[in-house]
């Protein structure tokens, strides 16, 4: 097979070229990220913190202390020296500490404390870190698995949808169909959570309204947290099916006006096989397209949907951060999510030559 | 003054084509219950077959056309593509179909295989009388769509003009071969498919089918994408092809050979082959009658040689003189005046009647009725209404 093998060492040779063309990207990406979120209108992140005693101090020894502590969090510096300092940083290795979050590392030390009898007792102490990576390794777990299900059913549903609604173009399913995926599109996550908080936690009482667990559940562990993904998992379900089965509509619609369809008809080719094998296979091709935005959706989390349903997920972590000006924070998140799209984007490029034998990579 | 004509032409066609909100929603509502009633029809199950069972009139005819009436319904109104069209194709013979585009050539043939575009195109009215292999005679315009797959791709199969996107884009020459031959013999051996394919590959005048079995539509030209597709539709075994302007998208040289492989088909199969082309010149060169369409109607028909040496209808005079001759200098190549007139909403007079200069008469009635010339010459033209 010598074609096969060429056509291999083209896609090794095309994808090399991309992974150092992504480092140029990321390098501009992360420069832009940085000089937003320094030049965010309002308070930085520690006047904020003593913004209380700024106003009340006279004598200007809080604003002394303020300057000090500003210079520790590397916020005294102008846009670019600061960015060139956080590059040096992230070139050794060292991603930063957020300023104001900390997850758990699981390790334990024991504190002696003397009692109130003069005993020395024992006390754990649960080690934290603030280090970002092991707060974007700690928090996106949770958002991973509910982006994960919401976009396997979300697929599970939609495409079969499009495909229905499009082969049976302009009845009953069809128009049901495309009603319903404009309301889904059209609905806000905040609104559509906010909708079925009321009516099925607070009126029903079926679902808990928030949080991740419920220790008076009575329920295991495992089935108690599935409890509490059902209406976020829900929330962001619903709202991507619309597009996606649009999308799918819009694709079987051109795919089944086409010549080769027409081929495959006249062949005598059931209308079965002439949509699920003929058509079907057309309909992928630009579907391979929407993998280069999965992989940054699966991980990054959903930013309004954990904050509605207070999950503690990355997408609430990074939503905290940027209100607050967290910029170590922000930027590894703002960096992960860049590195996953620049992926996802490869990714679905080498989709597209799989997919499509008319592309090649090169 | 010749401007303001112009101007006002140009207005007074506007008011005759633009069409108020009332009609619309009259028509889309005409549309949606037409719609709905012919494709009801069409879905229905468990049909008895004496309902679509049917007698040739002659029984040397493979198909029958009897007035066929394939219309659109569209959001401007009723499209009259086909309107009326009767015809019939003799076996083992070559039927040329001519016409300009958008006379109904391509939707006659699509009517034959019940491929029209749907909902918005049915079969209105007519019969499509078909003798098939078993010996009976279906009616394919009563046929219910379970039932036409029994003669769709295996009693009859169709060549398409555009050889560049009529095979599927993803799947190899092979695979859309051997697909062909597992459908109609039944036989999912593999091998065996594959030897079946390469020999019709071979029989197309392919050079290396081997090569061709392994490739994609996008790797081939366009002269070896229409030997593909003839291969084909020879693959199925068919006893009428339908060949809609095969050589259109090719350049001549390639055309040349195209026609010399179809002609060899119809010796393979020894059935019949329906010719659609604009082009005259195919027509001559291959054809053994001659069906002229002109806005949805057969305004002429013969054998060959009586169209070309003795055509009747100013449409076909008109047609052959619009055609470049071999060592003949003209400054100017004759074209029939005007357009073809809209099909939503044809007169009932003469279709041909604004563009004819040879009117009569009584032109100005209604359209004229069919007048046999000669047993196998007939013409819809007043001209020679009297003389018959």
């Amino acid at each position: 097979m010598p074609r096969l093998n060429t056509d291999f060492i083209q896609m090794i040779k095309y994808v090399i070229k991309r992974l150092a063309l992504s480092v140029l990207i990321l390098l501009g990406v992360s420069l832009i990220i940085y000089a937003l979120i320094r030049i965010q209108p309002g308070l930085d992140f520690v006047e904020k913190k003593y913004q209380a005693q700024l106003q009340q101090d006279s004598t200007g020894q809080v604003a002394e202390l303020v300057k000090q502590i500003q210079a520790t969090y590397g916020l005294d510096t102008n846009i670019f020296a600061g960015y060139l300092k956080w590059l040096s940083n992230i070139l050794q290795g060292n991603f930063g500490d957020s300023f104001q979050l900390s997850v758990p590392t699981g390790e334990v030390t024991y504190i002696e404390i003397i009692g109130p009898d003069g005993n020395p007792i024992l006390t754990p102490k649960y080690e934290t870190t603030s280090n970002v990576v092991s707060i974007i390794f700690a928090k996106s777990g949770v958002s991973f698995i509910i982006a994960l299900i919401a976009t396997v059913l979300e697929f599970i549903i939609a495409i079969p949808l499009g495909i229905v609604s499009a082969t049976k173009q302009y009845g009953v399913v069809d128009y049901t169909v495309t009603v319903l995926a404009m309301m889904g599109i059209s609905l806000p996550s905040f609104f559509l959570g906010a909708l079925l908080l009321k009516v099925f936690s607070v009126e029903l009482g079926w679902f808990p309204y928030s949080g991740l667990t419920d220790p008076n559940s009575g329920l295991p562990v495992i089935i108690d947290q599935a409890w509490h993904l059902v209406l976020p998992i829900l929330v962001l379900t619903m709202l991507s099916v619309g597009g996606l089965m649009r999308y799918t509509r819009t694709n079987m619609l051109e795919v089944m006006n086409s010549d080769y369809i027409r081929t495959a008809r006249a062949k005598g080719l059931s209308e079965h096989s002439v949509i699920y094998k003929h058509a079907f296979r057309n309909t992928l091709i630009p579907l391979a397209t929407l993998f280069a935005g999965i992989l940054p959706s699966l991980f990054g989390g959903a930013m309004i949907t954990e904050q509605v349903f207070s999950i503690d997920g990355i997408g609430k972590a990074a939503y905290t951060a940027v209100v607050n000006g967290d910029v170590p924070f922000v930027m590894a998140y703002c960096m992960f999510l860049s590195i996953l799209t620049v992926i996802g984007t490869l990714l679905s490029d080498i989709m597209y030559a799989i997919v499509d034998p008319r592309v090649k990579l090169s | 003054m010749k401007f303001i004509d112009k101007i006002k032409e140009k207005f007074f066609k506007k008011d005759e084509h633009s069409l108020s909100v009332r009609d619309e929603r009259l028509i889309a509502r005409n549309n949606r219950r037409a719609m709905k009633e012919f494709e009801k029809k069409k879905n229905r199950k468990n049909v008895p077959e004496e309902e679509y069972l049917s007698q040739m009139k002659d029984e040397n005819n493979i198909v029958e056309f009897e007035g066929l009436k394939t219309y659109f319904f569209t959001d401007v109104g009723t499209v009259k593509a086909v309107d009326g069209v009767t015809f019939s194709i003799p076996k083992k013979s070559i039927v040329g179909v001519v016409g300009e585009s958008g006379c109904g050539k391509s939707i006659t043939s699509l009517s034959l295989m019940r491929l029209v575009q749907a909902p918005q195109g049915q079969i209105v009215d007519g019969s499509i009388r078909f003798a098939a292999k078993d010996g009976k005679v279906y009616d394919i315009a009563k046929m219910p769509v379970s039932e036409v797959y029994k003669i769709r791709g295996k009693e009859i199969a169709m060549i398409f003009q555009e050889p560049m996107t009529s095979l599927n884009p993803v799947f190899t020459i092979g695979q859309q071969l051997d697909e062909v031959y597992e459908l109609h013999f039944n036989d999912k051996d593999k091998k065996k498919a594959k030897e079946h394919s390469l020999e019709m590959l071979n029989l197309v005048g392919m050079a290396m089918p081997e090569n061709v079995y392994k490739c994609y539509p996008h790797e081939l030209s366009g002269g070896m994408r229409q030997r593909v597709m003839i291969a084909m539709a020879l693959a199925c075994d068919p006893r009428l092809v339908i060949a809609d302007e095969p050589t259109t998208a090719l350049d001549v040289t390639i055309q040349a050979q195209i026609l010399e492989l179809l002609k060899n088909l119809k010796e393979r199969i020894d059935g019949s082959i329906m010719l659609i082309t604009h082009d005259l010149g195919v027509i001559a060169e291959m054809a053994d009658y001659v069906v002229v369409m002109y806005a949805g109607r057969v305004i002429e028909q013969g054998t060959a040689e009586e169209i070309f040496l003795n055509p009747l209808h100013p449409y076909t005079v008109g047609l052959q003189k619009s055609k470049p001759v071999v060592n003949k200098k003209v400054d100017k190549l004759y074209n029939i005046p005007g357009n073809v007139p809209n099909p939503v909403n044809l007169p009932d007079y003469c279709y041909f009647r604004e563009r004819c200069d040879k009117c009569v008469k009584k032109c100005a009635g209604k359209y004229p009725e069919t007048v046999w010339v000669s047993p196998t010459h007939c013409v819809a033209c007043y001209r020679y209404a009297e003389r018959h």
